[in-house]
């Protein structure tokens, strides 16, 4: 292949993995933003949801796309299920602090990892797309699955958008977000609000991990690279901020795309991280964020 | 303040302790000597972790990375140049010197929840390099150091560490060279700054204290405790891998810490020899230890954030440092 069809591939590829971040990394910033704490057991819940769309799929029987349709209403509800319920349980009871919140989570992660290694097992399984077409370019052919990836997660990602700033619901958040004193003052049930938030950050990334699973089978230990990357994603973008978060999720994916075609993954890795952890030191209020209070 | 009867006190127990641990060389079975000689390697980890999270207050998610920088430091030259064992320990420690350095001088220009993505950014970026250099580390699969490459030639005798009596009794000395520069640290003015940052930043700045050198101070010392350890564990058991840059060895010192008591000089020993029974025991009946290990950090933040010796020491210890 010349050098411009490799290229489109790069950035074929890289956009699906942008789609999938994107959605990811919209839920950690959405309970960064709105909790103000940092859920390290984010990229588990993206590890439940690829599991559960496994074992959904598997118990339906018929076409694939029957079950597929299943695991994507049903696995992201169960996982928003188990975190508002780890939320009210824990997180509640140490008040939110910074730092026995990072290390509750800490331990949650512990616990759903093990939990998954028992019943799921080590090994990393399939899942069938709904459907397969493939969409013939000029120089290769290309899944018309994975294109149906970047579409969902746009609209899923217009649909969030529009419930944030249009809704009730969305002017609830921004309130308690805003300031959380005054909106309790107001008779916004705050308490309620965080358990709900914590579930919807929890439901975006099972969300996203049952749209990838099709192309990238599900294991246990497979949260811990959308976990870092999510956190790069929302230190880049800044913190709270939904098209910095849309934006980053595009640099990131398309440039890990590519620098990962052309050379090692590792690399492509390394010096990512290594980027944005001096954009943190340098720039806490990340490339596209206003400095806050 | 304390008084001298007090200081007298703290000693005592410390030199007992010491003892304590001398005497069960000789006493303890096979197998309890071997787990408690790489107990008191790891506990040396979780005391310069100590140093940092218990006594300035700073929660790092990457002390894996200094841990690993002695492992590697010394393990390398060890197992590619053939250095002898006593400038091994020591290219350990320079490596921890300047990780810590470096780290610290960046790391430490953020606070709060961005000081803890950072480090835990800085020790992936860390841990990701020992595996793209793969063709001198072997990545996950480690570096196994010779027994004859273990050993110090001293005059007409030899002191080798592959022997399970020197191994402990070495093991011992490094905790003990580690217990009495904690002790001496926060006991000396340095100390006591360090903890008036952990309970008021702003008004130790205000109070003419330069806050910045004194953590970076502080970093710096922790990242030679956690290297000293990691060298010694290289020299001692004779396995250098990545697994011991990976995150999980990040939160292990966290859990032994806050499970001794942060803050507390016994503490971290009493944490990791406790963990390390309670995953030992249950590994008898279930795979599960991640489980254990979850379950001990939830339970451990809701009820039991000031661990067992810093419960003690509120209820009826008071002069334990």
């Amino acid at each position: 292949m010349a050098f411009f069809p490799h290229l489109l591939l790069a950035t074929l590829e890289g956009l699906v993995t942008s789609a999938v971040l994107a959605l990811t990394a919209l839920g950690l910033s959405l309970v960064f933003g709105v909790m103000r704490i940092v859920n390290v057991a984010h990229g588990e819940f993206f590890m439940l949801g690829a599991v559960l769309a496994w074992a959904i799929t598997t118990a339906v029987s018929g076409h694939p796309a029957l079950g597929f349709a299943a695991a994507l209403v049903l696995s992201p509800l169960i996982v928003g299920a188990i975190a508002w319920v780890s939320e009210r349980l824990v997180l509640r009871r140490v008040e939110y602090n910074p730092e026995a919140t990072i290390v509750a989570t800490i331990g949650l992660l512990y616990i759903i990892q093990q939990l998954a290694l028992t019943f799921y097992g080590p090994e990393a399984r399939p899942v069938a797309p709904p459907f397969n077409v493939r969409i013939q370019l000029p120089w290769f052919g290309y899944s018309g699955y994975k294109l149906s990836i970047i579409a969902a997660s746009a609209l899923l990602l217009l649909a969030t958008w529009l419930v944030l700033t249009r809704t009730r619901i969305g002017l609830i958040m921004r309130a308690t977000q805003y300031d959380r004193e005054t909106a309790q003052a107001f008779g916004i049930p705050v308490g309620r609000v965080y358990g709900a938030v914590f579930a919807l950050g929890a439901m975006l990334a099972a969300i996203a991990a049952v749209l990838i699973v099709p192309i990238q089978q599900a294991h246990y230990l497979m949260g811990l690279d959308p976990l870092l990357l999510s956190f790069i994603v929302v230190i880049i973008g800044g913190l709270g901020s939904l098209r910095g978060t849309v934006i980053a999720a595009l640099l990131i994916g398309v440039s890990d795309g590519i620098i990962s075609m052309f050379f090692s993954p590792t690399l492509a890795k390394i010096i990512a991280t290594l980027v944005v952890a001096m954009v943190l030191v340098f720039r806490p209020q990340g490339l596209f964020g206003t400095a806050t209070k | 303040m304390t008084g001298e009867g007090e200081a007298a006190r703290v000693y005592a127990l410390h030199v007992a302790v010491i003892a304590l641990l001398v005497a069960l060389n000789f006493v303890l079975p096979e197998y309890h000597h071997g787990v408690l000689a790489r107990v008191l390697v790891l506990a040396v980890f979780a005391m310069g972790y100590n140093l940092l999270f218990g006594y300035v207050g700073l929660l790092s998610l990457g002390h894996a990375m200094f841990f690993a920088a002695g492992l590697y430091g010394a393990g390398l030259p060890l197992y590619h140049l053939g250095w002898g064992v006593v400038p091994a320990f020591a290219g350990g420690i320079g490596a921890g010197f300047v990780v810590a350095l470096a780290v610290g001088l960046l790391a430490l220009r953020t606070s709060g929840v961005a000081f803890m993505i950072v480090t835990m950014m800085f020790a992936q970026v860390f841990y990701l390099t020992t595996l793209y250099f793969g063709e001198w580390t072997r990545g996950d699969e480690g570096l196994v150091l010779q027994q004859q490459a273990r050993r110090i030639t001293l005059g007409s005798g030899t002191l080798d560490l592959t022997n399970p009596v020197t191994r402990y009794l070495t093991a011992v000395a490094l905790f003990a060279a580690a217990l009495f520069a904690t002790l001496a640290i926060v006991r000396s003015r340095h100390g006591r700054v360090l903890v008036a940052i952990r309970e008021n930043e702003e008004r130790t700045r205000m109070l003419g204290y330069d806050t910045f050198a004194n953590k970076l101070t502080a970093v710096v010392i922790s990242g030679i405790i956690c290297a000293a350890a990691g060298a010694a564990y290289a020299l001692l058991f004779g396995y250098v891998g990545s697994t011991f840059a990976s995150v999980q060895y990040s939160i292990l010192p966290l859990l032994w810490v806050l499970l001794g008591g942060a803050a507390t000089t016994l503490g971290p020993l009493i944490g990791t020899l406790f963990m390390y029974y309670v995953i030992d025991i249950t590994s008898g009946f279930t795979s599960a230890y991640m489980l254990v290990v979850g379950a001990m950090l939830i339970l451990l933040v809701l009820w039991f954030r000031k661990g067992i010796l810093g419960t003690l020491r509120e209820r009826w210890l008071g002069w334990l440092p």
